[in-house]
């Protein structure tokens, strides 16, 4: 007999979500019992962590209280390169059905392993994950992360099977196809990186196809960051509710948290994944609302426990019950990455600051590329940005004055003088997935 | 009596110039004249051809940024004395010329001058009150083609 798993009205409550709504004290005593049987896990069955812990004349026994946490060492991403490819698994290959790695674009990939039960918890946490973002059985869905190595595509492809939607398991890329189906089945919902979606969204409206008209009601949106000027921009122009889901492969895959439909922060979901605010300066941990460096324990992981995972995402904590009544507590957007700063003559600067100079002046966002340079000892930065429809003029008066306002409003932002080049629309690559905003040039 | 003017974004540099010519051509569309205003790093390709509406949807569906401009195209003498006389006009009115360009045609003894104004009904009123002839997309094509 079928079990009766979910709900087929729209905005009915899914069963899976019950743990999304524990109360405070119920999941705090999931979440100690869970810590202290993975950290014993990993202490049993992982030398590197075994060893780091005895360094400290530590035993798992020192966690008492969820607090204990913060005598434990981090987890970093050097750690599984060094251990490359299974130095980290918890289970012999025998209970391990599946691996998945990163792309590697640096140096070696990183392996991340699964049993049985880890695949289960996976599927469990983004049905949650689909179930926050408004989607229910009857769905139509369009799964365009990529399926392969990269978690994204299968995680929230068993995640959409879970909820009881119909997938389409298109993968990422040949785009006018995408747009095809999207049209022909009556897609409602589509998963993909933003940029990849914005892509899509430009494609449309280039073939004569106005999303806008279409059943797709939701957009789900992962693995890269970015900004509430480009989420008003997906949802006016192909009319759509975007919300932004987080995760990572060294956890889980995505899955980690989500937002919901209050579009207030995403919600941890922490009776998996335990989660904690540092100062990436000192590795303090740091109170609920305070900004640093999110670090993540999987509590129930089996193949690959991540002890206090150090994930270089800037974050902050939302303590404050949400308008949904998920008890679970909320990060704040990502905006950024420590990964993503880039240093130049002296100066911090991310992506995401020239994304807000190019929203504030052009009002949705272009394509653009940031390519850095060196001439004559000097660090260059130059900001390359497509020519779009609407800010297209007959009159080169009116395009330098464009591109003047736009230097300006970076310079503003950055505190910088920076190049600016307009250049062809399409001349900017369209990745398939995250999107690669960042040249570096300068060689070292 | 406006013609609609299509512009192309163009960086500065070599083969720009020939991919939309060769998109429009492979249409069968023909382009009855050109303008190309540059900078040291762009440059912005005015058309004035056959079909615009098709031509924007064959220029958008390849990628092309393209811009639709209103512009005023008057057929004058070809012969001295012929643009002063028509900017005399717009002098009178008190109107800005944003930009113009002309050709001639092969077979007339006639010029067309194409301009660009913030305007164009203004410069279309002054014309026609001196008793300039402006020409109309049918009339364009039935001189060029």
């Amino acid at each position: 007999m079928l079990k009766e798993l979910w709900n087929d009205a729209a905005g009915g409550f899914h069963p899976a979500s019950a743990p999304d709504f524990l109360p405070e004290a119920a999941l705090k005593e999931v979440q100690l019992r869970r810590l202290r049987a993975v950290v014993q896990r990993a202490y049993d069955n992982v030398a590197l962590f075994q060893e780091r812990l005895r360094e400290r004349d530590l035993t798992p026994a020192a966690i008492e209280s969820l607090q204990d946490i913060r005598h434990l060492p981090f987890t970093v991403k050097a750690d599984l390169r060094d251990t490359y490819p299974f130095g980290l698994f918890a289970s012999p290959m025998s209970e391990v059905v599946r691996l998945h790695a990163s792309s590697g674009t640096t140096g070696k990939p990183i392996v991340v392993a699964y049993t049985r039960e880890d695949i289960e918890v996976w599927s469990e946490v983004m049905a949650r994950t689909l179930a926050c973002c408004s989607l229910h059985r009857g769905d139509i869905v369009q799964n365009a992360f990529g399926y392969g190595l990269f978690t994204g595509g299968l995680g929230a492809h068993y995640g959409a099977e879970a909820l009881g939607a119909t997938v389409i398991p298109i993968s990422g890329g040949n785009t006018e196809r995408q747009i095809m189906v999207i049209r022909d089945f009556g897609v409602s919902a589509l998963f993909s990186t933003p940029s990849y979606f914005t892509h899509l969204v430009e494609r449309a409206g280039e073939l004569g196809i106005d999303l806008r008209e279409l059943p797709l009601r939701v957009g789900v949106f992962g693995a890269e960051p970015w900004s509430d000027g480009m989420r008003s921009h997906i949802e006016a122009a192909a009319g759509i509710s975007a919300f932004d889901i987080y995760g990572l492969s060294e956890i889980i895959g995505p899955g980690v948290a989500s937002e919901c439909p209050e579009h207030h922060g995403l919600h941890v979901f922490e009776d998996h994944f335990y989660p904690e605010i540092i100062d990436p300066e000192t590795g303090e941990p740091l109170p609920d609302g305070e900004e640093g460096e999110l670090v993540l324990t999987t509590l129930s992981k089996q193949a690959m426990p991540m002890i206090r995972y150090r994930t270089r995402d800037i974050t902050a904590i939302i303590h404050e019950r949400c308008g949904c009544g998920r008890s679970l507590r909320r990060i704040q957007r990502i905006g950024r990455r420590s990964d993503d700063m880039i240093i130049i003559r002296g100066v911090n600067i991310f992506p995401s600051q020239v994304e807000a100079a190019l929203l504030a002046v052009e009002g949705t966002l272009p394509h653009y590329r940031i390519i850095l340079g060196r001439e004559q000892g000097l660090d260059q930065m130059t900001v390359e940005v497509e020519v779009t429809p609407e800010v297209l003029s007959d009159q080169v008066r009116v395009i330098e004055d464009m591109r003047e306002r736009i230097a300006q409003a970076i310079e503003r932002i950055l505190g910088i003088r920076v190049g600016l080049r307009l250049v062809e629309p399409h001349s900017i690559e369209r990745s398939q997935g995250k999107a690669k905003r960042v040249v570096d040039q300068r060689g070292d | 009596m406006k013609l609609n003017q299509l512009s192309l974004f163009l960086e500065n540099r070599p083969g720009r110039l020939i991919e939309p010519t060769r998109l429009l051509a492979a249409e069968g569309i023909n382009v009855m004249t050109l303008c190309l205003a540059d900078t040291a790093e762009f440059g912005i390709l005015r058309l004035i051809v056959q079909n615009p509406a098709r031509a924007a949807d064959v220029l958008n569906a390849a990628g092309w940024a393209v811009n639709l401009t209103e512009v005023v195209a008057v057929e004058v003498p070809d012969q001295p004395g012929g643009l002063a006389e028509v900017l005399g006009v717009f002098e009178q009115a008190g109107l800005n010329v944003e930009y113009v360009y002309a050709f001639t045609l092969r077979r007339e003894d006639r010029a067309i001058l194409v301009f660009r104004f913030q305007e164009p009904d203004q410069a279309i009123t002054a014309l026609q009150a001196s008793g300039h002839r402006v020409l109309d997309a049918e009339r364009l094509e039935a001189l060029v083609g």
